[in-house]
């Protein structure tokens, strides 16, 4: 599992627009580069992100070689109703993971 | 006469040291989106690594089947205010060491595991947990006359002109900060965020790493990781650099 820092206010007006920001440890090798013995190192990226808000999507990226290490992905959406948002990244070669924080309605 | 005069005085006061008021960190020469990655910790990637090391605090390991955390407790606590004062005097070993090694002392000692390799993944995730500590502490390099030669010896090798280009660490960092080195800023070198982010390096890197960065670009031999030169620079940078605010982890270009 990779780590992941998410920033996103625990408690919000309904209504509001919440900035939320995402970031996680990845080395987004492209599979251009050539280890010490000439060799490809294999391409090893992220290939997508989605971000659901109480199953909806609201959010969705596509990465490519060129995205550095360490995606950083930062977004709005609009505070509706409490519930849970989940963050989800997929990889090349299909494996995901994904992270679920809460969210209050006040 | 008197402009040539002029001329060679101000020659002369541009190799001097900087004085202590006009020492700024390398986070001033960096751009705005830079500081401002540094300044959020939710948006700076050296955050990852100080959760990583969080982790392995806890974890126990080597044959002695000991964490980090069964002798020194909780880190905000211990091991606040520690990387200000490295690298420090070992009574045993008879010589200074920095925080990495320092931690991989610990492993072999201690806990009785493999110690880490440099620059691998687990040694700078612990070493940057141990340092954010201390962030926001001023740098506080022991004033202990057993570290006076290393020092010495450190301040020698700043000085010294290496490699093809012939430069002195000096001739960049004291004699022409804050100029442009091939569209970069030259910073003046102080150690205050390590390890940090550097975007070149898409990874947290170790000060060593860094020097041999620099070492490289003036095309010298860089000293091996760990190398008593390598340690005894990076004790002069600190004590250089004594005062100044600790910021680990650091954002670089």
């Amino acid at each position: 599992m990779a780590r992941v820092l998410i920033n996103l206010p625990p408690r919000a007006k309904r209504g509001e627009i919440i900035e939320i920001k995402t970031l996680i440890a990845h080395p987004m090798e492209t599979g251009y580069r050539l280890d010490k013995t000439g060799a490809a190192i294999p391409r090893d990226i992220i290939s997508r992100f989605v971000c659901t808000y109480n199953g909806d999507e609201i959010f969705r990226a596509e990465l490519f070689p060129a995205i550095a290490a360490n995606p950083f992905i930062a977004f709005f959406t609009t505070a509706t109703e409490s519930g849970e948002l989940a963050f989800i990244w997929t990889g090349d070669h299909g494996q995901t993971q994904t992270e679920v924080r809460q969210i209050t309605i006040e | 006469m008197r402009a040539f005069l002029l001329g060679a005085l101000a020659l002369g006061a541009a190799a001097a040291e900087i004085a202590p008021e006009a020492r700024r960190s390398g986070y001033d020469f960096a751009g705005p989106e830079t500081r401002a990655m540094q300044d959020d910790d939710m948006a700076n990637p050296g955050m990852l690594w100080v959760m990583q090391g969080e982790a392995l605090w806890d974890k126990k390991s080597g044959a002695a089947d000991r964490s980090c955390a069964d002798c020194h407790g909780d880190a905000r606590i211990s091991m606040k205010g520690a990387a200000a004062r490295y690298p420090a005097f070992d009574a045993a070993l008879g010589y200074p060491v920095d925080l990495e090694q320092r931690i991989n002392h610990c492993r072999t000692e201690r806990q009785q595991a493999e110690p880490l390799a440099w620059e691998s993944p687990d040694l700078l995730a612990l070493t940057a947990f141990v340092a954010f500590q201390s962030r926001g502490l001023p740098v506080a390099t022991p004033v202990d006359a057993r570290l006076r030669p290393f020092s010495d010896v450190g301040s020698e090798l700043y000085h010294r002109r290496e490699g093809q280009l012939n430069l002195s660490c000096g001739q960049c960092h004291d004699d022409n900060w804050g100029k442009q080195l091939a569209g970069s800023p030259i910073p003046q070198g102080h150690p205050t965020g390590y390890p940090l982010y550097r975007l070149e390096w898409q990874s947290l890197g170790s000060l060593q790493r860094r020097l041999r960065n620099c070492m490289i670009g003036v095309r010298a031999e860089p000293y091996e990781y760990g190398a008593p030169e390598a340690v005894a620079l990076e004790l002069y940078l600190m004590e250089r650099a004594r005062g100044m605010p600790i910021e680990t982890p650091a954002v670089r270009p």
